[in-house]
């Protein structure tokens, strides 16, 4: 049955469209039907990041008003045959997405994909609101810093009020996913540990994302970084994380600094 | 203040500008917990707005903006204000509503 995900956050910059290509990637990578849906409208980035950019025709607004059928908005990843994206539309109409019109290309993607990933606008605006409203699981990208981890606690109380699933009395998985972390600085008492943050937002983790420059170089060439550089440890954690979501138990890895043993040892915690 | 105390986290670190994170832990448990207590306060005067004002409207012909609805919450007790603004002398829209 096919599983529809949103990549949130609620602050902006901190890793949502990054996280969403690369763990697309990785899921279609596993043989599964993977559609990314870019849900940020009037600012959209996930083509760019994808290295689709001159590819996108008709977008997730043109689906949902009527004016395109979803078969002609879907762009097929040119590296990966089981991956699609349905971009954003670059309108300034803030009310260009309506709730019927969402909730009608969600369910069509349903019946076409395994996995529906969304990536959601910054914000806690209607934007983000569509982008959640159908989810059963929900990847709370957070970093390890304080104005970050407060805005993920306030997408997560929307998460358990403002979606389908929370309407219905039904829970939404919620995972957290810390990215752009540095594990040196974290065990030198200087940034928020893994464990920092999973007390505070008591939620499972989903993974640790290394601080790397690896990402900016994927994004730079248009790839999700768990395709431009499979090895480096930014896609290993992704890939991880995937198969996390299939319901995998891998061992989670937390990133730390081996060059810097003294900083391990007498940290605060040896993250 | 002595060599060993410069290095201490805590009060010190913020000054040193290392181990500032245990500050930025505990800023942000007191802040959570006093915004996790009254998140979902302000939704619950929007819902308490929405079914007063269609209970009124039952009976009585008022404007939607006329009706104010706000809560203030204090250590002991939490005062809730519902202020409706009724044009006219009201036994006369008692006697149109029959």
């Amino acid at each position: 049955m096919a599983k529809v995900l949103v990549v949130t956050s609620g602050k902006g910059g901190v890793g949502k469209t990054t996280t969403t290509a690369a763990l697309g990637a990785a899921l279609a990578q596993s043989g599964q039907e993977v559609c990314v849906v870019d849900f940020d409208v009037g600012l959209r980035n996930l083509d760019l990041v994808m290295g689709a950019e001159r590819r996108v025709v008709y977008d997730l607004v043109n689906v949902t008003q009527g004016n395109a059928k979803l078969a002609q908005a879907l762009i097929k990843d040119k590296r990966l045959g089981t991956l699609s994206l349905l971009a954003a539309s670059q309108t300034r109409d803030k009310d260009a997405l309506t709730e019927k019109g969402v909730a009608r290309v969600i369910r069509q993607l349903r019946s076409k994909f395994d996995w529906v990933i969304c990536d959601s606008p910054a914000g806690i605006e209607r934007g983000a609101v569509l982008a959640m409203r159908h989810a059963d699981i929900a990847v709370i990208v957070t970093n390890p810093e304080i104005s970050s981890v407060r805005d993920s606690d306030r997408v997560i109380g929307m998460l358990d009020s403002k979606t389908v699933k929370a309407e219905k009395d039904e829970t939404i998985e919620k995972h957290v996913l810390l990215t752009r972390y540095d594990g040196a600085r974290a065990a030198r008492g200087e940034m928020l540990a893994v464990d920092d943050v999973l007390e505070i937002l008591s939620l499972p983790l989903l993974g640790v994302i290394p601080e790397s420059r690896e990402v900016l170089r994927a994004s730079n060439t248009g790839s999700p970084v768990t395709l431009c550089n499979p090895a480096s440890a930014p896609a290993r954690a992704y890939q991880d994380a995937a198969l996390r979501l299939n319901g995998e138990n891998v061992t989670m890895t937390i990133p730390r600094d081996r060059r810097n043993l003294m900083g391990v040892l007498f940290g605060r915690r040896a993250a | 203040m002595s060599v060993f105390g410069f290095f201490k986290r805590g009060g010190t670190a913020t000054v040193t500008g290392h181990g500032t994170a245990p500050v930025a832990r505990e800023r942000l448990k007191i802040l959570l917990a006093h915004e996790r207590a009254t998140a979902g306060k302000s939704e619950l005067v929007v819902v308490l707005r929405k079914e007063i004002l269609a209970a009124i409207t039952k009976h009585l012909s008022v404007e939607p903006e006329n009706v104010h609805v706000s809560m203030q919450c204090e250590d002991a007790i939490s005062t809730l204000t519902v202020d409706v603004e009724i044009p006219g002398p009201v036994d006369m829209l008692l006697a149109a509503a029959g």
